[in-house]
């Protein structure tokens, strides 16, 4: 409901509020269940960071206690998809907040749109993220026990993976946005002819929202090659006859860096290994051991000469990596579900002047996973 | 001041009421009612008492003989793991904040409902999704053998069901999470008009202190727990040392939860014992503002003393020192309640009660067992009693002889209020008698035996501390014969006991201004504001047999107060 047009409207308005349309029995004001919903998204927020702080303890003691480690793996991160991404997410706080604005003046319509583009914005980041998560999958770089670099890029056996020469698992993390959409749309198309305007519209706004995921997806691989060239997962056929470069044409500026203080590290990983995992170190070297000599990468061999170190500890980084960053995608998920149910009430122009705590609630929820994001993103890529 | 007939329809017995007003098991599975869905729970946590104290039974006829054959080794250990874990996540933590703190609290602040009813139902319903899934360890067939707190890496290489268990705990902490919220908005939104946070009932504090632990520690749980699943399943080498993780995290990790958790336990209870101390000795609470900050004290020193379960896993001296006299000072706030009650009995009117009974069978347990964790939290005890059944004994003297003592006193105190029914007292007493005896013969033997070197979670002992086992067993069965006493007692009592009326024991807190059993909306009028400890504030009616406040009373019968009002 527009502001210009509620004046010969209000009375009808104090009519729904006495009847109680939108305050639960139980309250005795609107602002009394304003002030409680409030209050409990914030304890609700509070929840949240503490749920994050055990993954973040635990990085904090492992980046403290291996130092070197952190920075070896993190070169295994392309900072500028982590970067795209934090872009997309910060654009998406902003409409969000837009959004809260439009449904406190009562423009429902304003704030549907905004909350379109958040929801884009939020399926373009997991389309991103898809695309980081199968290039990483396709060399082996897995959690801690699983963790096995093979420097190749495995040829892609799915029919849709050789046409597009994109890696399997990337197929495989499109397969339920594909079906999303297309039930979407088929529910789309129903909808308009059973006559149900107000559900065709949402199920097409849910439809965009899903495409975000492919834009999301196209926009990554397109960064990955321009940033790591050869490597990059799409030209799949030709990594796998050749090592991969670990990224040294990007990384070209920190492997200078590297170089000052490399002794530094040496030192502490024979230390580390001197000390009790001395019988690990043995298990893994049969992942390494070949690869730094035969891919003729000079500047990983000389900096660091014993690889199997970096087989046990980058582990243990990646698997943080995945506890959090996984963590983080699960929350995006349920914010776009929340933000979904956000869309459908502002089509049916719930929101009101004196009502409009869900968008407000859900945009703060949404601001704190945005923000755990800012976080992530140094922590975990740009190390050194 | 009203009249009579009004005062009948007020605080007379109520034709409808929460329990009548609607029928079928609908209308109790999609209630949104706080005194429906507080009553479902107490149903709930009772299920999860007897199923686990059903196994401790067991363990306890096991450990008779010291060469028992009863149970084999690895159904001991499944068997004690089962009643802590149960015990603890499914019955001790929700039972006085959930079950009676949900019937009771929004009545004390004179609200219709919790801040989010859908969300107090769906904490029950979580509640029993995360019990389900605890149990399911066993109904897999594989059981769980790491005791309750999932050390690992114990509990990564072990092939019983440790995933369904930490994901049940998981669950459960879930629940947790969402009562805890719910009354930290309620008490801070919902309160009655003018009723300041100094005129809350000290159970509304205690409530508040543990919605804070419950709020703040329980994420940690659930992420905790989230790791050790995915270490299990995809060994992510974070607390598993063959991949290079650290276990002793894990440690860490859990204890930041759990030892705030045993005030989660306990802080409810002390609520509950402020409000019987108070009532049946009719007296004003002795140092109201001591005991409530003590609770908020309790809650916030609570975070900085969980390396005090670590002292024997290697940790640098400093902080085990620290640690140490951190859990010292854990013990000041404890006391000044202890002291507070004591002196609030001095010069009362002392009515001897089943709850009464309870409540001072409270202070004498839990003095011993507050006192014995000073022996554990003292650097150069601990290293020899850690891991012994001396602390065994503390703990159970804390949680059972504290929480379990306090929410049989709570249930009795406001049993006649949620049925409208008195409950024998004579046979309530006897309860309650079995209770304490029982569970003294259960559990003081252990201390001797802890002290004396015999370590938990064994199957087994020298037949030196057979004497010990076997009256500790007796015990038990005396423990176990007096909780099914007072179930009964209060089970018929719901059903066929006589009648009582709106406030039988001139209690002054708002939830005694509803009828018994209260209306469905809680009030039928907008109760007047009294000061909880003010027992003046309410005058005996003749003709309804009940106290009322004095502002609905006929002018003409009331005597005038001894005490001048306070506030
Ligand atoms: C009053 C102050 C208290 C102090 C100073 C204290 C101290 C301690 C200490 C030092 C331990 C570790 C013993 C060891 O493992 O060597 C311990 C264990 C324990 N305490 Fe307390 N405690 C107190 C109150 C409570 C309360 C109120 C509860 C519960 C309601 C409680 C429940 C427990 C439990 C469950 C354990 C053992 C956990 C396990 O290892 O399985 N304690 N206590
Ligand atoms: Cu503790």
């Amino acid at each position: 409901m527009a502001v210009a047009d509620s004046h010969d409207t209000h009375d009808d308005h104090h009519d729904l509020y006495d009847h109680g349309e939108f305050i639960a029995h139980h309250f005795d004001s609107a602002e009394q269940q304003f002030d409680s919903g409030k209050l409990g998204i914030w304890l609700f927020l509070v929840t949240e960071i503490l749920f994050f702080s055990g993954l973040f303890v635990a990085y904090t003691l492992y980046r403290t206690n291996h130092p070197e480690v952190f920075e070896q793996a993190h070169v295994f991160l392309n900072k500028y998809l982590g970067g795209l991404n934090t872009i997309v997410l910060l654009f998406s706080s902003l409409t969000m907040a837009l959004g809260v604005r439009a449904a406190q003046l009562g423009r429902n319509k304003n704030c549907s749109i905004y909350i379109l583009i958040t929801m884009v914005c939020a399926t373009m980041f997991l389309g991103v993220k898809a695309v980081e998560y199968s290039h990483k999958w396709d060399m082996g770089i897995l959690v801690r026990s699983a963790f096995n670099l093979t420097y190749t890029h495995p040829t892609p056996t799915t029919e849709i993976g050789k046409a597009l020469h994109i890696s399997d698992y990337l197929v495989y993390l499109c397969v339920v946005p594909a079906l999303l959409l297309a039930g979407f749309l088929v529910a789309s198309v129903i909808s308009k002819l059973i006559d149900k305007g107000t559900l065709a519209k949402f199920m097409i706004a849910m439809a965009i929202t899903v495409s975000g995921y492919f834009l999301g997806v196209c926009i990554g691989i397109i960064f990955m090659n321009a940033t790591e060239g050869e490597t990059g997962s799409t030209h799949a056929s030709v990594i796998a006859e050749q090592p991969l470069m670990l990224m040294a044409s990007t990384q070209d500026d920190h492997a200078e860096d590297d170089h000052d203080d490399g002794h530094d590290h040496d030192d502490h990983d024979k230390a580390a290994a001197d000390s009790n995992h001395e019988g690990e170190h043995a298990d893994h070297e049969e992942h390494f051991g070949a690869h730094p000599a035969d891919g003729g990468e000079a500047s990983f061999d000389a900096h660091h000469p014993d690889p199997s170190t970096l087989s046990r500890d980058v582990g243990i980084f990646f698997s943080i990596y995945y506890c959090m960053t996984g963590l983080h995608a699960i929350h995006i998920i349920a914010g776009i579900i929340a933000l979904a149910w956000l869309y459908w009430r502002s089509l049916l122009g719930h929101w009101r002047t004196d009502y409009f705590g869900p968008v407000d609630y859900v945009g703060l929820y949404w601001h704190l996973v945005d923000l755990i994001w800012i976080y992530l993103f140094p922590l975990l890529y740009l190390i050194d | 001041m009203v009249d009579a007939s009004t005062r009948q329809k007020l605080f007379g017995t109520p034709e409808t009421n929460f329990l009548n007003c609607s029928k079928g098991w609908k209308s109790w599975a999609f209630t949104l009612d706080h005194k429906r869905i507080g009553i479902m729970y107490l149903i709930g946590v009772t299920v999860a008492l007897f199923l686990a104290g059903v196994f401790a039974l067991v363990l306890r006829s096991h450990l008779f003989t010291f060469d028992s054959k009863m149970l084999s080794d690895d159904m001991y250990n499944q068997m004690f793991t089962l009643h802590g874990a149960v015990m603890v996540f499914s019955f001790i933590i929700p039972s006085i904040p959930a079950a009676l703190g949900n019937i009771v609290l929004p009545m004390m602040l004179g609200a219709k409902d919790v801040a989010f009813p859908r969300m107090n139902l769906a904490s029950f319903y979580l509640w029993i999704i995360g019990t389900g899934c605890l149990l399911a360890a066993i109904l897999s067939g594989k059981g769980l053998d790491t005791g309750w707190t999932f050390y690992t890496p114990y509990s990564i290489d072990t092939n019983t069901g440790v995933i369904y268990a930490t994901f049940g705990a998981f669950i459960l902490g879930f629940s947790s999470i969402f009562t805890g919220l719910n009354f930290l908005v309620t008490v801070n939104t919902m309160r009655a008009k003018n009723q300041g946070w100094f005129k809350l009932p000290l159970f509304v504090w205690s409530l508040y202190a543990t919605a804070i632990i419950q709020v703040l520690a329980t994420p940690v749980l659930g992420i905790t727990l989230l790791m050790l699943i995915a270490e299990k399943t995809l060994h992510i080498g974070i607390f598993d040392p063959k991949y290079g993780g650290d276990p002793v995290l894990f440690q860490h990790f859990f204890w930041f939860y759990s030892h705030p958790a045993v005030y989660i336990m306990i802080l409810p209870a002390m609520g509950v014992i402020s409000e019987l101390i108070s009532v049946y000795s009719q007296k004003r609470i002795f140092g109201y503002s001591f005991i409530a900050f003590s609770s908020v004290a309790i809650a916030l020193l609570g975070f900085l003393v969980w390396g005090h379960h670590m002292f024997t896993s290697g940790q640098s001296l400093v902080v085990t020192l620290i640690f140490s006299a951190i859990t010292f000072t854990v013990a000041i706030p404890s006391a000044v309640k202890v002291f507070n009650w004591l002196a609030t009995l001095y010069k009362g009117s002392i009515l001897l009660n089943t709850p009464m009974c309870y409540a001072l069978s409270f202070i004498f347990l839990f003095g011993i067992g507050g006192l014995t964790g000073l022996f554990l939290g003292a650097l150069s005890t601990d290293i020899h009693l850690h891991d012994t059944y001396f602390v065994v004994a503390h703990f159970h003297f804390v949680m059972v002889g504290g929480t379990l003592t306090a929410l049989l006193g709570g249930v009795f105190h406001w049993w006649p209020k949620i049925w409208g029914r008195m409950y024998n007292d004579f046979l309530g007493r006897v309860g309650c008698f079995l209770v304490f005896s029982g569970f003294n013969l259960t559990f003081f033997p252990q201390f001797v035996m802890g002290s004396r070197g015999m370590p938990r979670r064994y199957a087994s002992y020298d037949p030196e501390f057979q004497i010990f086992h076997q009256l500790s067993t007796v015990g038990a069965f005396v423990l176990g014969l007096g909780i099914l006493l007072s179930f009964v007692v209060l089970v018929y009592s719901a059903l066929r006991g006589p009648r009582c009326s709106s406030n039988p024991f001139r209690a002054a807190s708002l939830e005694w201004q509803s009828s018994s059993p209260p209306d469905f909306h809680n009030f039928i009028h907008t109760p007047v504001l009294t000061d909880p400890y003010d027992f003046e504030s309410q005058v005996y009616d003749e003709e309804l047999d009940t106290y009322i406040p004095r502002e609905f009373a006929n002018p003409a019968k009331v005597a005038p107060r001894k005490e001048p009002v306070h506030n």
